[in-house]
């Protein structure tokens, strides 16, 4: 028994005793589901071992959904703690916890795996592609990522939940300050689906440099293609010191080394430079994907081409390089002098100006455009002044000197939720409303689609806004409660009922695919929303092949030609297909990878031999396996055609 | 045969192994620890530079461009990132 000692819950309570009995439950519910419904075969044939980049992306979306859930309650339960003074729903510990987990599921597990997922089911759709240039290394990535998820998810009723924060500060996330294995948990977990996010990122470039449509040169590209690639040279470049961050961080927590520690020539400062250069590009990962989603629903809805596409693509650009500079801005308080601070104030102001060249072509799209207010459109008008509050008050926090009022409080809470929930959240709404009927041949129901962005925005208003005053007044963040003289009481309640239609909104919008899946007509056509690019070419829902010929592009607006100007996109006749065949050495891998990270945490050694002697073992199989993928004939690509009605 | 004789490449392998002699002297000969990671540091990026274009065929298919801008991109991010830690953590820390 007691090998079994290290897995209990350092801090219970009677809701942890009882979400482990509910994910029980659900994981016996699953199985017996599959079983009796004879359902496992085709999961398996159909989904886990898939290398369709179509499949991959929805995998990512659905994760993404469910890790949105996760971390929304986490959020509402923060909301609830801090409703009223002196509350005693959460302790200081739990709360300590909750934060953490909010912090990292939502940027980590949820947010990545939303744009990646965007990114999977679109790019190659918009280039005329049929996959990613390693199909098989892209379902490696989504189930590495799928395992640091589980690893993460699972931390709370095994062992103990981290609980540093999602940036996980030393020394406090040194063994001095957090014994438990928590912090373990946040390193394995970040650095296995860290490792698949740096894949993804190699993946696209690769894929949008070298797979485009013949004709479609780089400034021929659709904007959120282009936004794609940026994003994922970001990636590239950044993720690597996440990767040696973690690695230094085990080793101080397991091996006893200082690169962290505040002696024995370690520096606990090096973990928050260290963090955030991984950090701040990690910003602009996330929100970069979201203008290009803009950028596509704006120009369709306004019936518009894009204005300014050149200069888009070069603040794009910029943008990538500057996210890279501007680091120190979220230590400013640290300790370096005036000549530090004044570099990156001035770097982080100056980044603002790329961003807002593209607010105003956005704004200039829309002029004289014949808007259609559908759900996507709505999200990306609600989204251009949100955003900017959310930016304006990001240029106040670049103020170094300023800094010092804001920092740790309320007010810095509620600047980067203004420009992540507006940003990112609403693109992703924006985006999967969008590309809905594409992924699964139905559209969304607009009334109970606007009904959710409605509930949505003025739930933000209400649970954000409030926050910049009590930060103003000085409520720091991370605070897990509050005495009643300090005032922040009424404001508090403000937010947390703000919190409150944020999640009847969510509700609403699960809604609305019960409801559509139900009630939407299933005729809707290859381009129900009359768009401009290419993956509307496709029929839907889309074969496996995407096109059954290689479109010819002459403009980043091809499709939208080849409806008005006559642009012919199919110029050539059909030929067999070459598709990479499926595979189950990506799930394997992930699970061999999710014993390693877990018997890593526990330091359990025999675990972490075996696991990583299984990952090389699969390794050396892939290195010597033969997979020449499989040739689709020509009979079976127009019998698909004349079924689907495809392409003309 | 001329043609055949991947003259840049055998070239390029020779100067490698020159590059790793001088590295190596670092170990053999007694000298200061400046000068020591000068030489390491500068053998090494050319080192890497050479290994790029002569083994791994940079700028020898189309890709030039990109392949060319990507490597330009991350020396110039990598630079800004050293020099940046060294501003923030240790020169300008005050």
């Amino acid at each position: 028994m007691e090998f079994f000692d290290r897995f209990a819950i350092p801090h219970p309570s009677p809701m942890i005793y009882a979400s482990m009995v509910a994910i029980g439950l659900v994981l016996i519910a699953i199985v017996i589901g599959l079983t009796y419904f004879k359902k496992w075969g085709y999961l398996w044939r159909e989904w886990l071992t898939t290398v369709d980049h179509k499949r991959i992306g929805m995998m990512y979306i659905i994760s993404a959904l469910l890790m949105l859930f996760r971390g929304g309650a986490d959020a509402v339960m923060m909301r609830l703690q801090t409703a009223v003074p002196d509350n005693t729903f959460l302790d200081a510990q739990h709360y300590n916890e909750v934060f953490t987990t909010h912090g990292v599921v939502m940027i980590i597990f949820m947010a990545m795996a939303f744009i990646i997922g965007m990114m999977n089911f679109v790019v190659p759709l918009q280039i005329g592609a049929r996959d990613v240039a390693f199909p098989r290394l892209n379902a490696i990535s989504f189930w590495l990522y799928f395992a640091g998820a589980m690893l993460f998810n699972i931390s709370f009723v095994i062992g103990g939940s981290p609980d540093a924060g999602w940036t996980n500060y030393f020394p406090l996330a040194g063994t001095e300050f957090s014994e438990t294995v928590g912090v373990n948990y946040y390193m394995w977990a970040l650095q296995i689906s860290g490792i698949g996010t740096l894949m993804t990122g190699i993946n696209f470039i690769v894929t949008i440099l070298k797979m485009r449509a013949p004709g479609m040169t780089l400034m021929k590209m659709p904007m959120f293609t282009w936004s794609a690639l940026i994003t994922n040279v970001i990636i590239v470049f950044a993720f690597p010191v996440l990767t040696i961050a973690l690695l230094m961080g085990t080793l101080d927590r397991q091996f006893g080394t200082h690169f962290f520690a505040s002696t024995n020539g370690g520096m606990d400062m090096l973990w928050a430079n260290l963090f955030w250069v991984w950090g701040h590009p990690e910003v602009y990962i996330l929100i970069l994907p979201a203008f290009g989603i803009y950028s596509e629903v704006i120009a369709t809805f306004s019936q518009r081409n894009l204005y300014g596409y050149k200069s888009m693509v070069g603040s794009m650009v910029l943008i990538s390089f500057m996210s890279f500079l501007v680091w120190v801005h979220h230590f400013f308080t640290m300790g370096h002098g005036p000549l530090v601070n004044g570099i990156f104030s001035i770097t982080t102001m100056a980044i603002a100006v790329p961003t807002g060249i593209k607010i105003f072509n956005w704004l200039l799209t829309m002029w004289k455009g014949k808007i259609r207010f559908t759900v996507p459109m709505l999200y990306s008008i609600g989204f251009i002044p949100l955003f900017t509050i959310g930016g304006v008050t990001g240029v106040m926090l670049a103020m170094a000197s300023a800094d010092y009022q804001y920092h740790n409080t309320m007010f810095l809470v509620a600047h980067f939720h203004n420009v992540i929930i507006p940003g990112v959240v609403f693109a992703m709404l924006a985006g999967l409303t969008y590309w809905w009927p594409k992924m699964f041949g139905f559209m969304l129901n607009e009334r109970i689609g606007k009904w959710g962005f409605w509930f949505l925005s003025i739930g933000f208003c209400l649970a954000f806004f409030p926050m910049y005053i009590t930060g103003l007044d000085g409520q720091a963040r991370r605070m897990y409660t509050y005495s009643e003289e300090t005032g922040f009481g009424p404001l508090n309640m403000l937010s947390f009922f703000g919190a409150g239609l944020m999640a009847i909104a969510f509700i609403l919008i699960v809604y609305n695919v019960y409801y559509s899946f139900r009630h939407s007509p299933r005729n809707v056509g290859q381009d129900p929303w009359n768009a401009r690019s290419l993956e509307w070419a496709t029929p839907n829902p889309v074969p496996h092949y995407n096109f059954a010929v290689t479109p010819v592009v002459n403009s980043s607006e091809a499709f939208w030609d080849s409806k008005k100007n006559g642009h012919q996109l199919f110029k050539n006749k059909t030929e067999k297909i070459h598709m990479p065949n499926n595979s189950g050495l990506p799930i394997i891998l992930a699970g061999l990878f999710f014993v390693f990270g877990f018997s890593f945490v526990f330091g359990i050694w025999p675990g972490v031999i075996i696991a990583a002697l299984g990952i090389f073992g699969c390794m050396a199989y892939r290195t010597f396996e033969k997979d020449n993928g499989h040739y689709i004939p020509v009979e079976e690509i127009e019998e698909t055609e004349k079924k689907l009605g495809g392409a003309k | 045969m001329k043609e055949l004789f991947p003259v840049k490449q055998v070239m390029g392998f020779v100067f490698s192994l020159v590059l790793t002699a001088v590295a190596l002297s670092v170990y053999f000969f007694n000298m200061s620890f400046e000068m020591g990671m000068t030489i390491l540091l500068v053998t090494a990026f050319i080192q890497a530079a050479l290994q790029l274009v002569f083994f791994m065929h940079a700028g020898e298919s189309n890709d030039k461009k990109a392949i060319y801008t990507n490597v330009y991109y991350g020396i110039a991010i990598a630079l800004v990132t050293v020099f940046g830690t060294l501003l923030t953590l240790i020169w300008g820390y005050m």
